[in-house]
């Protein structure tokens, strides 16, 4: 019998990386090439889609052509799809949304090795149809995604008072004394930030505690 | 259960394909990519006659306001480069500095009095800052100044590329009143009230603001014969 | 000599692969539970960081740069091939990791022994491709400078692995909320010694 596009095993693939199944919080996948991006929210945005378009397709592609990856090779040809993807995503950012791809720089390229890219290839796509595993890349950028934004929109709003670029705290706050929290800015506030969503995700689904 | 042969066709098949589609996608987006980058140097020259140019409007502000480019080389004669395309990136890592070029952009203002704009190039705390300043026709008095920089840090060095640190620059002057060449210099601490001649630094981005110094120092400083060959005219 | 230091002690310190741009965090966090499998793996990261970045530096100079092939001919010079650098890289990555390990394997079998293990996992650590893609970001001027920043780099992000998991050895015996046990602790610890490392910032010789 053939499978609704939608059924609720597919809606899961989507649903579970964003909560339960997070590719950061709860796999540890992926959290190198992102970090550093995370001071403003619309940089954080851009590179939240490019790895979810990158996910997504190479794990499409892969998936297509699974059946005809010699195992030897498999990796190289995997790295090679990625790789390829993140060109194409590098040169249209250069493209069409140029001053954030400078923002980004090296980080785009990054995302070749993000291992959550590669985790889900080999994990995911390489077992399983190519429809259920695009939804799955869909689902683990999103969960991916979805850690960064959260972590971007506090270091800005706390660290430089304002969401995408726009001042939010009022002025009045400021002539009143209250000041941004300038070491919210600084790298080492995106890992003690994680750590902390982390500690709050941990709480809520307490199924999640590590147990040794 | 795959034999080498097939390994071999399969990784040959791969590359060419992927060796096709990366440049077909390269050469198609390569004009757009040329573009913003020309477009954002206009923005940033016209940024420092304090000019604001969304990327839409910014070649045609720039045909309006640029009314003349020319190119110097150490020795502040004339040679004949076009300007625009000289990349400032290139000429700082020339080792030999004789053969380093010097552009020179003429703006003409609304006022009708002309402008000066001479480019610079740095270094930061991470990275390379860059920026123009643009001098008045009296080549003393800082018309404006626009600063740029590849990774300071967010909040602080960074900070170098906002309008409240450009805006300090208005008005300041490059000469003492016996003529002598004083630059502009970013101070930490701040500047007194009164001086003419430097402006505030920026609190937790010292480096930065010391490349800044530095490069305003360095980059003007070559340009001197030329500036005062004109201020005496 | 002096910027050569210069960009060596930059390097381990204040651009720290792991506390200034969280580069390799995947295996950083997963391999930092012992002090001997990390100070293996510190080994492996530098020794493959030390090869990969001056060949892609080569890669790079004579091969994609805009302008690089004009050692073939003066027509060349207007060839820009830097659309191909991520995937020569990581191809030259892969491709030398391999070769490492085959080397190793051969001639040294007690090395083989002690990093093995780990080599495979390097191909894709974030820290090496990142350096290679800093290398040319930051378009160091000669293979000397690159090859001394990848040294620096590789030691850079050893001296954090080797201290995190000393650290992650005690943190066993402490009383962590059970939250924020195991990952949440890691990364609060990363951060807090990321911001000891800024201390360092500023420094030139």
């Amino acid at each position: 019998m053939k499978e609704p596009l939608f059924s609720s095993r597919n809606i899961k693939l989507l649903s579970g990386p964003l909560n339960l199944n997070n590719p950061i919080t709860v796999q540890i996948l992926g959290i190198c090439s992102a970090l550093a991006v995370t001071v403003q929210m619309k940089p954080a945005l851009v590179m939240a889609l490019s790895v979810t378009v990158v996910t997504a397709f190479s794990n499409l592609i892969i998936s297509s052509i699974r059946n005809t990856i010699p195992q030897r090779i498999r990796i190289i040809v995997q790295l090679v799809v990625v790789a390829t993807l993140v060109i194409i995503v590098d040169q249209i950012l250069k493209a069409f949304v140029y001053d954030v791809s400078k923002k980004l720089s090296v980080f785009v390229g990054l995302i070749i090795t993000n291992c959550i890219v590669m985790g889900r290839l080999e994990a995911f796509a390489m077992a399983e149809k190519p429809w259920r595993s695009f939804l799955d890349g869909l689902g683990n950028g999103a969960g991916y995604g979805l850690i960064l934004v959260a972590v971007s929109f506090l270091r800005e709003f706390f660290g430089s008072g304002k969401i995408f670029g726009m001042q939010v705290v009022p002025r009045i706050m400021y002539e009143n004394g209250y000041q941004d929290n300038g070491l919210m800015i600084l790298p080492p506030m995106a890992l003690i930030t994680i750590g902390i969503i982390i500690w709050i995700q941990r709480s809520i689904n307490r199924d999640l505690i590590d147990k040794s | 259960m795959f034999s080498n042969r097939y390994i071999f066709i399969y990784s040959t098949i791969i590359v060419a394909i992927v060796a096709v589609a990366l440049t077909l996608i390269a050469v198609g987006l390569k004009p757009y990519q040329d573009n913003n980058i020309r477009i954002e140097k206009m923005q940033n020259i016209l940024k420092s006659i304090n000019v604001v140019a969304t990327p839409k409007n910014a070649e045609a502000l720039y045909k309006k306001y640029i009314v003349k480019t020319f190119t110097l080389n150490a020795q502040m004669k004339p040679v004949d480069v076009d300007a625009f395309s000289i990349d400032l990136a290139k000429e700082v890592k020339k080792t030999d500095t004789s053969a380093r070029l010097y552009p020179v952009y003429i703006a003409c203002l609304d006022n009708g009095d002309s402008s000066y704009i001479f480019p610079l190039r740095g270094q930061g705390l991470w990275g390379p800052v860059w920026g123009y300043v643009a001098l008045k026709n009296d080549f003393n008095t800082v018309l404006g100044v626009m600063f740029d920089h590849k990774g300071e840090t967010p909040g602080l060095g960074a900070e170098i590329a906002t309008e409240t640190f450009q805006a300090q620059f208005f008005g300041k002057q490059i000469f003492d009143e016996q003529g002598n060449y004083r630059s502009i210099r970013v101070l930490k601490g701040g500047a007194k009230p009164d001086d003419v001649h430097g402006v505030d630094g920026i609190s937790g981005g010292t480096i930065t603001s010391r490349g800044v110094d530095k490069m305003i120092f360095e980059g003007l400083k070559a340009y001197l014969p030329y500036i005062n060959y004109r201020k005496k005219i | 000599m002096e910027n050569l230091l210069n960009i060596f002690v930059k390097s381990i310190f204040i651009e720290n692969m792991i506390f200034a741009f969280f580069l390799g965090m995947c295996s950083f966090l997963a391999v930092s539970k012992s002090v001997k499998t990390a100070v293996g793996l510190g080994i492996a990261v530098t020794f493959v960081l030390i090869i990969t970045v001056p060949v892609n530096w080569l890669l790079e100079n004579y091969l994609l740069k805009p302008g690089a092939l004009v050692w073939l001919g003066p027509e060349m010079a207007k060839i820009d091939l830097s659309y191909l650098s991520f995937i020569m890289f990581i191809a030259v990555i892969a491709a030398i990791v391999q070769l490492v390990e085959m080397v190793v394997e051969k001639f040294s079998p007690s090395l083989y022994n002690a990093l093995g293990i780990f080599l495979p996992l390097i191909a894709v650590n974030c820290a090496i491709l990142g350096a290679s893609l800093f290398m040319q970001e930051r378009d160091y001027h000669s293979i000397t400078e690159a090859t001394v920043f990848a040294a620096g780099s590789g030691l850079g992000w050893f001296l954090a692995i080797a201290s995190m998991a000393a650290i992650r050895e005690k943190i066993t015996y402490s009383n962590i909320p059970a939250p924020l046990r195991g990952l949440g602790i890691s990364f609060i610890l990363t951060g807090l010694m990321a911001i000891a490392f800024m201390s360092f910032m500023g420094i030139t010789i």
